[in-house]
């Protein structure tokens, strides 16, 4: 049990996926101007790393690891995710049209992100049993939610601030990310040593 | 050879697989769209104003197509020829649209009034008015920043001497630029008229008179000439009714500031 919170808090902290491993920039710069969008598309990305491992994992050890096809696993992972995310936008937009309302958007968004294909093939890296790995999954798509809430807030700041005219836009954002991101170092070694005790 | 078919036939299974399904599921379950939402989508001009007040084109598309009692004559950008073919596609009775204008209840420009302040904050019209109103002395009057400018999607307004001015002939109608009027100094006219009143100054004859030479100062003049009975000074400040005025032009003639113009609302770019 410790160990699976451990996994989850770190996933969530240290082991941000934005702003400690720097993956899944693209969305986190491209969707976080406002809070609803950044919201709507991390909820997304949370669902679909979710069931990205819980299909990838059992693809690795009983199709791929048996018949020593490790080598295959991007390409693989790469095709089932995309074609998964596909089936969950029809299955979600014939069942569920209001959540299909507010996610169906960013759903193609992520269907090849690093972000998702990240947390697959890390899950399998670090010998993560299932149920860890899905932790580890559910904690990567809160620290994906965290990174683009929080930035969210501090881009709305930047709109209304004085700006050097060579700094608008992405520049200042660029800057602006990477002290969030230096600010997240401050969490390494906390979830470690909480437990350590 | 044998590891490349080894490494090839996996991956062609699973994609093969994937495709199946896929194909499968969006056959099993494909959502029916209405089949008139493409025509009746096609028939909207595009411009996503929100004047129908819906979400844009989509949108009143898709209210057209689900409830069958919205009007069809709500899209004043594309006018009568729009509601027309509308009309046709949905097989409904359409009323004629009315085509509006926005207008600019305001002609301070830099001849006629001067500035109080000189003014060096945020370049918009919302957060000037914060400021004690503008740096205007008149503070009922085109704050001269361009809001309403910038919100149009047609281009069609541009500020000229320190007052917005609005292109009759590029302008649609959709009311965004009366929504961001901090002063509320734009309203939408139909443009079958040619009066109109360039003054929302409330204040009283005398103090409108110090602020600004064009402001109109209440003197109910025009009230009298009317023939139409259709101006009413309301709050110092002249109103026309369009119910009633049929454009004669008598109270722009007799008016003392030269505050009521005609101008002809009518001209549309072709």
């Amino acid at each position: 049990m410790t160990k699976l919170i451990i996994i989850l808090l770190s996933a969530v902290f240290i082991n941000n996926y934005v702003l400690s491993r720097f993956l899944g920039i693209c969305p986190f710069l491209g969707v976080s101007k406002k809070l609803d969008s950044a919201t709507g598309m991390s909820l997304a990305v949370i669902f679909v790393m979710l069931i990205a491992t819980a299909v990838t994992y059992p693809i690795q050890y009983f199709l791929l690891t048996p018949n020593n096809l490790g080598y295959l696993q991007t390409i693989v992972f790469i095709l089932v995710i995309a074609a998964l995310v596909q089936l969950v936008e029809i299955v979600l937009k014939r069942y569920i049209p209001s959540l299909h309302q507010s996610l169906g958007v960013y759903l193609p968004l992520i269907t090849t992100n690093c972000a998702v294909l990240g947390v697959t093939i890390l899950n399998i890296d670090e010998g993560y049993t299932f149920l860890e790995a899905m932790v580890n999954s559910l904690g990567s798509g809160l620290g994906f939610f965290l990174a683009m809430v929080m930035f969210s807030g501090v881009r709305s700041k930047i709109e209304g601030a004085d700006i050097p005219e060579s700094f608008k836009g992405l520049p200042v954002t660029l800057i602006a990310a990477s002290i969030t991101s230096l600010s997240f170092l401050g969490f390494g070694g906390v979830i470690e040593n909480m437990f350590a005790a | 050879m044998n590891e490349i078919l080894i490494a090839v036939i996996p991956v062609v299974i699973i994609g093969v697989l994937c495709a199946a399904v896929l194909v499968i599921a969006s056959k099993v379950m494909a959502v029916k769209e209405d089949e008139r939402f493409p025509a009746v989508r096609d028939c909207l001009p595009g411009a996503n104003c929100g004047a129908c007040g819906f979400a844009g084109c989509d949108g009143y598309a898709k209210a057209l197509c689900e409830n069958p009692d919205t009007p069809a004559n709500l899209c004043i950008p594309g006018a009568d020829s729009v509601a027309k073919q509308l009309g046709e596609v949905l097989g409904v009775e359409v009323g004629e649209v009315v085509e509006q204008v926005a207008v600019v209840h305001c002609s301070g420009d830099c001849q006629h009034t001067k500035d109080k302040v000189v003014y060096s904050g945020i370049e918009t019209c919302a957060a000037a008015k914060m400021l004690y109103g503008g740096k205007g002395s008149c503070t009922y009057g085109c704050l001269g920043l361009g809001d309403c400018a910038a919100a149009c999607p047609q281009n069609a307004i541009f500020v000229k001497d320190g007052v917005a001015q609005v292109y009759t002939c590029d302008c649609i109608g959709c009311g965004i630029c009366v929504k961001t009027c901090p002063n509320h100094l734009i309203s939408l006219v139909p443009d079958t008229k040619k009066v109109i009143v360039a003054c929302s100054n409330r204040d009283k004859g005398a103090v409108t008179r110090k602020v600004c030479s064009a402001g109109c100062i209440g003197c109910k003049k025009c009230e009298r000439v009317c023939p139409d009975g259709a101006i009413k000074v309301v709050d110092n400040v002249a109103v026309i009714d369009y119910e009633k005025c049929s454009g004669c032009g008598t109270c722009a003639e007799n008016c003392t500031t030269k505050c009521i113009k005609v101008e002809d609302l009518s001209v549309k770019r072709q």
